[in-house]
């Protein structure tokens, strides 16, 4: 058994280091699609985050069991059957948002960071450790899917939560926010194409950013020997 | 094979059954739990887009329930049955909505709800459901523009049958700037749309509903 990692270091793991969308570059397939609005990446990113928690959760309560040869088939059922669950209860529920996202829910099954933490690490940690990486991992992966939306659609069509009643209900009309009057349209923001050029972006800003962080302890460490 | 490796093997074989069971048994629950309101949730759903097209006020009848499938492919240009709903007034008919599919928009079907009064004229087009470029073609969503609403109350005498098509053809409906065939399409399911009811009148509203117990998602 490994040693128990402590919380904190599990959710800025989840969230920041080890980034799903911008650092392991897993579950692109989604993230670049659905990613056109802000209402539409958060509804997918809500749906993963929960699929990763209830996932993560399984797998960690089941780990006794899971011998080494057939982990992999049955990470395989307990997500395939997890995503089924929120795809109906979505369809129940959140029924416009889910015509909307149509087959990109039941996608979230190829998501790989989802069998990816079900293999690294639910497997082998107890259950609350693997709850609290489902909700680290889902929401870093959340958090990608939301800044990438608010740009494309700042960008693409110059407002933000725009079409908010799919996921908000009839309060959601109000929400809608036009930042750009008289906007014109960006047509490259919307397109698939334009959500490549925003991760990567994305994915250079965070890099610039971890780049620093690394070059400042560093930095403070030269000072002071020199002194 | 040595006896502990067949036992390893049954095991496995077991304990992967007893996880693919209790997975079948937490989606028969979900289902069944879900299944009312997912139904609910679609008859609303439908309601709404018909009533889009046709004010609740003007007809009395089930409109959901008055239902009839028309199987026409050589027609309509497409394998998918055309549903048609009849609304009616103290059981004398008001409107047929029927749900045509575009077969040849840019890419690929564009599903359409067209109204069309008895005399023949266009109530309203909406578009159903559609993979048009964002930006371009998805101008025939009324959310993004009222292009669909030139439509409203034309029939094949107004404007002529020759000026059915975008003017870019020579007709009298606007094309968007970079995108004719989506709105060509549109225009062509339109006219197919206003030809059938024009020669099936009668058998629309006559004909008994064929109303099935799910309501087409």
């Amino acid at each position: 058994m490994n040693p128990q990692p402590r919380s904190t270091d599990i959710l800025a793991n989840g969230f920041w280091h080890n980034n799903a969308g911008l650092v392991q570059l897993l579950g692109l397939c989604p993230l670049l699609a659905v990613s056109n609005t802000v209402v539409n990446a958060l509804g997918l990113g809500l749906a993963t985050l929960a699929v990763l928690m209830i996932c993560n959760l399984t797998v960690s309560l089941l780990r006794g069991l899971l011998r080494p040869e057939i982990r992999i088939p049955a990470f395989v059922l307990i997500i395939a059957a997890t995503v089924t669950v929120v795809e109906l209860v979505m369809r129940a529920w959140f029924h416009d948002l889910y015509r909307v996202l149509g087959i990109f829910i039941p996608l979230i099954v190829t998501n790989c960071a989802i069998i990816g933490r079900a293999e690294a690490f639910a497997s082998r940690h107890r259950p609350w450790p693997a709850l609290l990486d489902g909700f680290a991992t889902g929401s870093g992966f959340c958090a990608v899917l939301v800044v990438l939306g608010t740009l494309r659609e700042l960008i693409g069509q110059g407002t933000l939560l725009d079409q908010a009643h799919l996921l908000f209900g009839d309060f959601g009309r109000r929400m809608t926010l036009e930042v750009i009057p008289d906007y014109r349209g960006f047509l490259l923001a919307l397109l698939p194409a334009g959500a490549f050029i925003a991760l990567g972006l994305l994915v250079a800003a965070k890099n610039v950013v971890t780049a620093r962080q690394r070059q400042q302890p560093k930095a403070s460490a030269a000072a002071t020997e020199a002194l | 094979m040595s006896d502990s490796n067949r036992i390893s093997l049954l095991k496995n074989a077991g304990l992967l059954a007893l996880i693919g069971l209790l997975g079948s048994l937490l989606l028969a629950f979900t289902y069944n739990v879900t299944k009312p309101r997912i139904a609910e949730q679609e008859r609303r759903a439908i309601l709404a887009s018909l009533n889009q097209i046709i004010p609740a006020g003007r007809y009395d009848n089930a409109l959901q329930s008055d239902v009839i499938d028309i199987h026409s492919p050589g027609f309509f240009k497409h394998d998918d049955p055309v549903r048609i709903w009849r609304a009616r007034q103290a059981a004398v008919p008001v409107a047929a909505i029927m749900q045509v599919t575009a077969p040849d928009g840019y890419n690929g079907d564009i599903v359409l709800l067209i109204g069309i009064d008895t005399d023949q004229r266009i109530l309203g087009v909406r578009v159903v459901s559609h993979r048009e470029t964002p930006g371009l073609g998805d101008a025939i969503e009324l959310d993004k523009d009222d292009w669909i609403l030139s439509f409203n109350g034309k029939s094949l005498r107004q404007p002529p049958r020759s000026q059915w098509s975008v003017k870019k053809d020579g007709g009298a409906y606007d094309q968007f700037t970079g995108a004719t065939i989506t709105p060509r399409a549109v225009v062509e399911a339109v006219v197919r749309a206003l030809q059938y009811f024009q020669s099936n009148q009668r058998e629309i509203f006559s004909t008994e509903s064929t109303i099935t117990a799910e309501p087409a998602a």
